[in-house]
């Protein structure tokens, strides 16, 4: 069993949903990101997506946006962040580590070249943005011969009719990128993303993390009632970049907004069955 | 080489030209992606969309736009030549166009679709501002609200053309973001696509993103080399030699040269930005870059060895973009077209060349194809013909050049 699969069954046998935190590597500097991620894992996050800096992330909103240039403008490299990676993998033998990004940086070496890559750094899954599963080819039969999950992202716009051929050749999960737009923005309202985690678990047994918006533990422990896993980015990059403008090392900011959303998201159904 | 059977049977139905093209865009986005390849196909086969098209074409843009034999020029270029040589240079004159450019052409088409599809709001990028101008036009023409994103540094370096976006009722967004110039323009406008997907028509104005956009743009275009192959036939009785047009994402280079592409006796050539030089900062993608994945599609690409895209250069703001459209990578892998690059400083002595030879004062993006013409023509002996497109003429870029020149106006 995968560490993905390990780490959602054991959250669904606790009872409650996963803690999906996401920061990009490399920001602010290269050298900061590995008390980072300690920090995530420290104050509870149950998977770690690690954002692979690019140029011109045309998915982002203005946090990310401004941290992958922070990240590269520091010197963060692809071998970098796979050192980053590999180093995260021999201090936390267990935490799933998702890698996620651009096409262009992932398929530069080429895809074979990416997913040995990252299979020897100890990455268990990926998500690419800009690859939709009409471009399925170009990466994901890579992955999959060296066993990394290629996670999928369903959104508002992704009908009952598409859905299947999102799913076919899904796995680790499901991220349902809640909004139709950009990251760290708007939130989905609740009934949105009831109905739509209930329209995908419908079609499919992985389970679904939800993401974009997220920002606050009563908005995380609100999308925890309902879905497998809760995905926080802007916020948490959010803290880093404020941590970094005040001169602070951004680890504290991070594990204490972390601690706030995992205690949230862990007493979510509890407050509901009470 | 595997030569197929024809050059003009792509993209395949996935929406690749071999390795290239295809459909790299956020799940969001695919569903309307998808859609709108659906209503282009519909549109193919309407009679009516046709007849609206070339009746705006007509009545609207000014079209056909004439054929023009550049004799003063032609003997210019002679006059440097061994005898018996220097080729017969005509010229598409599609800078005559209403807006000044063959950016019209696409963006009439595209309008049409966004009708087609019931949606109610406009969103373009721009560099120089040729596109965003055209984009503004079709939006008043057809009562949309219409939104140009444009980078920072372009919208300090092209006052005219804001104005004149303002002045046809679009809302100009600075973007600020990256390195605020086209690319990051074109990733605004993605952005906002995606956040308003319900009911916002996104006009692309080159032959790349994802498809079908480089085919739609590519067949609104190439009402230019269908006009020309007409022109030149009615001109000479026969066919050109060489076909050349200037390219940065190469919509008015793939317009001229779809056409002709099965026409094995006419050779292309496709005109890069060198900026500085092909060994300082340039804008040429075929000649300096390598294939990845940006905006939609697999093409060539300016990029590090990490796959980041790096800063492009030209003096012409409308060539100064990081890729190129999908077709041309692939028919400069396939052999069909041939590729070179001009300079900042040839292109703007073949600018000052065509002002004072034909009464013509040329925009700078087809002042590359004009570089290359005056290259290449000298080698050619006198009975060849080349058709260069001349796809915008130049009172955007007096500034420009003025400042090149080192004349304060």
């Amino acid at each position: 069993m995968s560490r993905l699969a390990e780490t959602f069954a054991r959250t669904r046998g606790e009872g409650r949903a996963a803690l999906v935190t996401f920061v990009t590597g490399g920001d602010p500097v290269p050298a900061a990101t590995p008390a980072i991620l300690d920090a995530l894992v420290d104050g509870g996050a149950d998977v770690i997506e690690l954002g692979m800096p690019f140029t011109d992330p045309m998915a982002d909103g203005p946090a990310i946006q401004l941290a992958n240039l922070r990240s590269l403008g520091a010197g963060t490299t692809t071998a970098k962040l796979l050192e980053i990676a590999h180093d995260f993998r021999a201090r936390h033998p267990s935490v799933p580590l998702v890698l996620m990004g651009y096409a262009n940086p992932m398929l530069r070496r080429g895809a074979e070249w990416f997913a040995a890559a990252c299979a020897e750094a100890g990455i268990d899954g990926i998500i690419c943005v800009d690859v939709p599963p009409e471009e399925d080819a170009v990466m994901g039969p890579a992955l999959r011969a060296q066993g990394i999950d290629f996670v999928r992202l369903a959104t508002p716009t992704t009908d009952e009719a598409r859905l299947p051929a999102v799913l076919e050749g899904a796995s680790g999960f499901l991220y349902y990128v809640s909004v139709a737009g950009i990251t760290g923005l708007q939130q989905a309202t609740q009934g949105s993303i009831e109905g739509a985690v209930a329209r995908i678990r419908a079609a499919t047994d992985l389970p679904i993390a939800v993401g974009f918006g997220v920002r606050t533990p009563n908005q995380a422990a609100a999308v925890a009632r309902v879905a497998d896993g809760v995905v926080v980015g802007s916020a948490i990059v959010e803290a880093v970049a404020a941590a970094g403008a005040r001169g602070e090392p951004p680890a504290d900011a991070v594990r204490s907004i972390v601690k706030g959303l995992s205690a949230a998201v862990r007493s979510a159904r509890q407050d509901q069955a009470a | 080489m595997n030569v197929p059977n024809s050059f003009r049977a792509l993209p395949d139905d996935t929406g690749h030209f071999g390795e290239f093209g295809g459909r790299y865009v956020a799940e969001t986005l695919m569903p309307l992606i998808l859609s709108l390849e659906r209503e282009y196909r519909a549109a193919q086969a309407d009679r009516a969309f046709a007849e609206e098209l070339d009746y705006l074409l007509n009545h609207y843009v000014g079209r056909p736009s004439p054929l023009y034999y550049a004799e003063r020029l032609t003997e210019a270029l002679r006059a440097s030549a061994e005898p018996g040589m220097g080729a017969k240079v005509y010229l598409k004159r599609d800078e005559l166009n209403h807006t000044g450019a063959h950016k019209i052409n696409n963006c009439i088409g595209q309008i049409l679709l966004a009708r087609r599809m019931g949606k109610t709001r406009i969103i373009a990028e721009t560099g120089a501002g040729q596109h965003g101008v055209a984009t503004a036009t079709v939006a008043a023409r057809f009562g949309l609200p219409c939104t140009i994103f444009m980078g920072a540094k372009d919208v300090e370096r092209q006052q005219p053309n804001v104005f004149r976006m303002k002045l046809l009722g679009a809302e100009i967004r600075s973007v600020s973001s990256g390195a605020q110039t086209l690319k990051d323009a074109m990733n605004e406008a993605l952005r906002d696509w995606v956040a308003n997907v319900h009911d916002t028509f996104y006009i692309i104005g080159t032959a790349a993103g994802p498809h079908p956009y480089p085919e739609l743009v590519r067949d609104f275009q190439s009402v230019i080399g269908r006009e020309a192959k007409e022109q030149i036939l009615a001109a000479e009785g026969r066919l050109p030699d060489l076909l050349v047009a200037a390219i940065g994402g190469g919509s008015n280079a793939i317009g001229l040269f779809h056409p002709f592409l099965d026409d094995p006796d006419v050779r292309m050539l496709g005109v890069e930005a060198a900026g500085h030089g092909l060994d300082k900062q340039h804008a040429a993608s075929l000649a300096g870059g390598s294939p990845g994945v940006l905006h939609g599609n697999r093409t060539y690409l300016l990029q590090d060895e990490d796959g980041q895209i790096a800063e492009a250069h030209s003096i012409s703001a409308g060539l100064d973009y990081p890729g190129i459209g999908p077709e041309h990578s692939w028919l400069k892998e396939i052999g069909r077209v041939d590729y070179t690059a001009v300079t900042d400083t040839d292109a703007l002595d073949a600018f000052q060349l065509l002002c004072r030879t034909e009464g013509i004062i040329p925009a700078l993006e087809p002042s590359h194809a004009l570089a290359a013409v005056a290259r290449v023509a000298k080698e050619m002996p006198a009975e060849q013909i080349i058709v260069a497109n001349l796809c915008g003429r130049g009172d955007k870029d007096i500034f420009t050049v003025a400042h090149a020149l080192g004349v304060a106006i």
